[in-house]
């Protein structure tokens, strides 16, 4: 298989991923706003800020609102992470690629980015938002099964599993952080129930509402939620299943020897959660840590099957 | 209301669906028949559903402009194109002694020059050929064959015959809009296929991947082959990596390969360097090795020609196979049938006029309101001159043009090219220019695709077809019409 391909099909999946969750994140941050009682004010712009785009907002925008953090993410052409753009990525990716897929698959793609260029304007407003997200979720899910129901398990099926996993353990540090921050800007007017919202959309938006109820069987708050989509073996969202899918897909590849001391590191950190106090500014600072790590794992892969000999 | 195809009237030109108002040729009957039986809201949902199926496969094609270049829908017409099956029989026994002439002529240009010894084709001419390329002299391609893929286009006169407008032997594209439109019209125009006699396109790239491993210079029974594109803003990416996709093999850009200094040529891999045995490729020989031709090229892969010339990899067209896709060499191609096999020629050439011959050029001068003048070396319908349709301005400045560089530029009488209905904004039919560009293939055995890629002018009265300058495309059906 070619470098070059390899590296492509590894950034379609990651674009995909990433296209994905950022409808996710849209999605509940929007309900998560209209659940909020009166007086406590979460910000939008904490969307940019943990998506590491404060830089390109700034390019851009001014005023810190919601109808400019929304374009930003969804819809701005300008913004290389928009989820249009993520979705032209995935297509361009995979038109260099089409001799590996189905060509449904291809096909599907084409569908979901032209629902998104088409209709990202309701994603923007606030009234058909929902219906927005919802539909590029949906998308990304079709082509997501198209792909697992007509791929061959060999080294292309790996270079997904190992796009997907590591955007999704990326993507799920983000909405853990999303979730602390909120709690830490409105702490001075706490109110009982607020971590209770907070954490529970923390885990909608993930999809893993229920999962949580049936693995961890209590009601749900701030350090069973960050333990469960920390160290949970059986979710596909947490972080402990997506480490296990990369190392599982790095040990079928050619000359994975050397990359095995790389996932060692990044298993090996571990902060553990005991109650509410831990989920403060040390949890902010070991989530970034866990993203760090994630990107040493980026380059590894890239030096090990990208770069060019 | 239904498509009105009684007052549908091409007058004096030759329709490729009707002989007269009301009246379609035979393998034409069943189509008209059928959609003469559709209403207007049937006909509109059918157009729809084909732009739908463009979008869907994502069919698309480069447009350069000044704000940059632009992924379009593919432009296509739902109404096929038709011709009878026993009158391809023959303008596919012409197009294989076309090439097989074409292709002696290469090689015994980059060897022995017996046709100018001979005083058949003039030594001026090459002298002054733009795609004559000293570097391939003395190489000995499999089965002395160079252009392994030519994309021929053919246009018909008022009377319908087919005459020969150029032969595109560098790096010809638009095959695989051809298979593209034979799938949109499978799922717009289905029940035409359960009851005509339409010959199949679907074997086209088998075809391509049989001949190209017959060039491999390792005899395996599954060698290494490649096609070489420019990359992704290529015009033609779409195609590179649709026939990649379809014959199963690599689609490479020039940094994926790497010649070693055994001369071989090597793909890297995820598991290393891997041997490659052929490439089809899609860059133009200036652009294939910076050490011999640009040196700025980064399309290309430095050492590719020494690999060649080495035999240890195959090039599919090999270099320097453009020396005879040339407006010039092309009104030699007749005298070449005749100098290298000895026959007739099945497939006429279009009356051409070498402005570079003072008696022909003079001719030439006084008659460029009639005449379509156009450049030697440009393809895709640029630096044209269409006399009948040009101002005098315009023709006062192909005149100088003319006179600064005559080999250069050739003129041919203004065709008066076949048309068939299309359907045009608000649901009517109105006659179209189009040509047709039929694909061969040649390595040991030669192939000529059932048909061949339609192109329209969808602009009215217009005769440029390209996609780039307002044309579109239509199905192309050979029509049993014996077949019970």
């Amino acid at each position: 298989m070619l470098s070059s391909v390899a590296e492509r099909i590894y950034w379609a999946a990651r674009y995909l991923e990433r296209a994905e969750n950022t409808a996710r994140l849209v999605s509940v941050y929007d309900s998560l706003l209209l659940d909020l009682p009166r007086g406590i004010d979460i910000s939008w712009y904490n969307l940019v800020e943990l998506n590491s785009a404060t830089e390109a907002f700034a390019e851009h925008y001014r005023v810190r609102d919601e109808r400019n953090v929304v374009k930003f993410l969804l819809a701005d052409a300008d913004h290389a992470g928009a989820l249009v753009n993520s979705l032209r990525m995935v297509r361009e990716n995979l038109r260099t690629t089409r001799d590996v897929f189905a060509p449904e698959v291809w096909e599907f793609v084409n569908d979901l980015f032209y629902f998104a260029t088409d209709n990202v304007a309701q994603g923007t407003g606030r009234k058909l938002r929902h219906q927005f997200t919802g539909g590029i979720i949906r998308g990304c899910e079709q082509v997501n099964g198209q792909i697992a129901a007509t791929t061959s398990r060999d080294a292309p099926w790996q270079f997904i599993q190992l796009g997907r996993h590591l955007e999704r353990a990326d993507m799920t540090t983000r909405i853990l952080d999303a979730g602390a921050v909120a709690l830490l800007q409105s702490a001075e007017r706490a109110q009982v129930n607020l971590g209770q919202i907070v954490w529970g959309h923390v885990l909608r938006s993930l999809s893993a509402e229920l999962a949580y109820r049936r693995a961890v069987r209590v009601r749900v708050a701030g350090p069973e939620v960050a333990s469960f989509l920390l160290n949970d073996a059986y979710f596909p969202r947490t972080i402990r299943f997506c480490r296990e899918q990369v190392a599982s897909a790095i040990r079928l590849l050619p000359g994975s020897e050397s990359m095995l001391g790389a996932l060692e590191e990044v298993a090996a950190v571990y902060y553990p959660i005991a109650s509410i106090e831990d989920l403060g500014q040390a949890f902010r600072d070991y989530l970034n840590e866990i993203q760090i790590r994630i990107g040493t794992m980026h380059e590894r892969i890239r030096d090990a099957w990208f770069a060019q000999r | 209301m239904t498509l009105d195809w009684k007052h549908y009237d091409s007058g004096a030109l030759f329709d490729e669906l009707i002989s007269s108002p009301g009246n379609a040729r035979a393998p034409a009957r069943r189509l008209v028949a059928y959609l003469a039986s559709l209403n207007d809201a049937e006909i509109e949902s059918r157009r729809r559903m084909a732009e739908a199926t463009i979008r869907q496969m994502g069919v698309t094609f480069t447009v350069y402009s000044e704000e940059g270049n632009i992924d379009r829908a593919w432009p296509f017409d739902i109404i096929p194109r038709t011709i009878a099956a026993r009158q391809w029989r023959e303008v596919e026994a012409g197009l294989k002694q076309r090439l097989r002439a074409l292709n002696r002529f290469i090689d015994d240009i980059y060897h022995d020059q017996r046709i100018i010894a001979a005083g058949v084709f003039p030594a001026e001419v090459l002298a002054q050929s733009k795609n004559f390329r000293p570097e391939c002299v003395g190489v000995s391609p499999p089965f002395g064959v160079w252009a392994h893929i030519c994309g021929t286009d053919l246009v018909r006169d008022e009377r319908g015959r087919f005459f020969v407008l150029e032969d595109n032997l560098r790096v010809p594209s638009g095959v695989a809009y051809m298979l593209e439109n034979r799938a949109i019209t499978k799922r717009v125009l289905p029940e035409l296929f359960e009851s005509d006699a339409i010959l199949p396109v679907s074997d086209y790239p088998a075809r391509l991947f049989d001949m190209l491993a017959a060039l491999s210079p390792r005899k395996l029974s599954n060698p290494g082959i490649v096609v070489l594109t420019p990359g992704i803003y290529n015009s033609a990416y779409f195609e590179h990596a649709y026939l990649a996709q379809q014959m199963g093999v690599e689609l490479v850009e020039g940094r994926d390969l790497v010649v070693g200094d055994d001369d071989y040529v090597y793909m890297r891999t995820i598991a290393g360097r891997e041997r490659v045995d052929v490439i089809y490729r899609r860059i133009d020989d200036l652009f294939l090795d910076p050490e011999v031709f640009n040196p700025e090229s980064t399309l290309g892969v430095p050492g590719l020609m020494r690999a060649w010339r080495a035999g240890q990899v195959a090039l599919a067209n090999a270099p320097g196979a453009g020396v005879a896709d040339d407006k010039v060499v092309y009104a030699y191609v007749p005298q070449m049938i005749e100098y290298y096999l000895g026959e007739k020629p099945l497939l006429a050439n279009v009356e051409t006029f070498l402005c570079a011959d003072p008696a022909q050029r003079a001719y030439v001068l006084d008659h460029l309101d009639e005449l379509v003048v156009k450049p030697a070396n440009e393809s895709g319908g640029y630096g044209m001159l269409v006399g009948p349709h040009a101002t005098k301005r315009e023709r006062a400045e192909f005149a100088r043009r003319i006179q600064a560089d005559p080999r250069n530029y050739i003129a041919q009488p203004t065709l008066k090219l076949s048309v068939a209905p299309t359907l045009v904004d608000g649901g009517r039919l109105e006659p179209r220019h189009l040509d047709l560009r039929p694909f061969v293939l040649q390595a040991e055995d030669m192939y000529v695709t059932t048909g061949g890629l339609t192109r329209v002018a969808l602009r009215k009265g217009s005769l440029v077809v390209n996609s780039s300058q307002g044309g579109g495309s239509k199905d192309t059906w050979i029509v049993d019409t014996d077949a019970k």
